[in-house]
């Protein structure tokens, strides 16, 4: 099936949640892509939406700019909310 | 003729052929033309099995001879199977089966919306049920027949093969009897004659999307499902079919 296009699976589990990366699958269209899809990652009832993407219109980062892109963020323990003492009155939050 | 024995033949009459049409794209496992499309067929195959389960398991109510549904499909000769003749018919390549899944698809889901009406409250849920599994089987059986024959000169080419193999067949879908008259008159099956239309029109339209000719309607002729005169293939497929409860009658597993 080398002429097929490869599409990136997401599915969308419940109302109210994001859709989620599952996989992929191979199709001639996009219309053949969401029905692969159906048939691959919906068939024990996991969803109740699904998205496809062509493979090739991802725009990823690059490993080698592992270091610079996330490395930086391991030592800012301030970014995160639990780095804040919040006073009593607030209560839990 | 009671209506009870018209109903049990309808039955097995849908049964069977959901359970023939089950078993033939079973038979793709393992040897789909994609990864994709296996899973497709064998999900379409376990869906009409499914299905068959339910209208056996009535059949044998009705019955009531002590067969069960496991009975029925597999210790009944040939000659008892009331199953579509098209639905028997080999697989061929994928051209052959999908157009055989779509002149199906298309006669099966106008029947089940008309029996989800059905006066029987047991066949209008097994049927509400099934129309929506019958609804995607058609868009999927209807997207390829489409594909195939507005794609490739190649591909054309095998739908232009496949219609003559199967078109004989299709008398089935379009022509009731006197059993189904009386059912229908009881409320209890829709009538044969707007299945026909209804089916036609479908034929008609996916026919022209996929460029492809209508042949003029199909004729009577000597093989009879209802009353059990199969073509040859049926024998070979039950035979593989049946060989282990057969030769093992109380294995369990």
């Amino acid at each position: 099936m080398s002429e097929w296009t490869l599409f990136e699976v997401f599915v969308r589990s419940k109302h109210g949640l994001n859709h989620k990366h599952v996989g992929s699958v191979h199709a001639a269209d996009s219309v053949m892509a969401i029905e692969n899809a159906r048939e691959l990652y919906t068939r024990r009832s996991e969803g109740v939406s699904l998205w496809v993407v062509p493979s090739n219109l991802i725009v990823a980062s690059s490993p080698d700019e592992k270091d610079p892109l996330f490395d930086p963020a391991d030592d800012k323990v301030y970014r995160h909310a639990s780095f804040y003492e919040l006073p009593p009155e607030v209560g839990h939050m | 003729m009671t209506t009870q024995t018209d109903l049990i033949q309808y039955l097995l009459r849908l049964g069977d052929s959901a359970l023939i049409q089950g078993q033939r794209l079973c038979q793709w496992c393992g040897r789909a033309p994609a990864l994709e499309e296996e899973l497709a067929l064998m999900n379409v195959g376990l869906d009409l099995v499914g299905q068959a389960r339910n209208w056996l398991d009535y059949a044998a109510e009705l019955l009531d001879d002590g067969r069960d549904a496991d009975h029925l499909a597999f210790r009944r000769d040939e000659r008892a199977y009331r199953n579509l003749l098209l639905v028997e018919q080999p697989n061929g390549d994928y051209a052959v089966t999908m157009l055989k899944q779509f002149f199906y698809d298309a006669w099966h889901l106008e029947v089940l919306k008309g029996l989800s009406q059905s006066g029987d409250e047991r066949i209008a849920g097994i049927a509400a049920k099934a129309v929506k599994e019958a609804t995607y089987h058609l868009r999927r059986s209807s997207e390829w027949v489409e594909r195939l024959g507005d794609g490739t000169e190649e591909s054309h080419q095998r739908m232009l093969d496949a219609i003559p193999l199967l078109w004989r067949f299709t008398i089935e879908l379009i022509s009731g009897d006197d059993s189904e008259t009386r059912l229908h008159a009881a409320g209890l099956v829709p009538d044969a004659a707007q299945i026909a239309s209804a089916w036609l029109a479908q034929v008609e339209q996916v026919f022209t999307r996929a460029t492809l000719p209508l042949p003029p309607a199909p004729s009577y002729f000597y093989l009879d499902a209802r009353r059990g005169l199969h073509s040859e293939h049926l024998g070979t497929l039950l035979a593989e079919m049946q060989f282990l409860p057969r030769a093992y009658p109380d294995a369990t597993w």
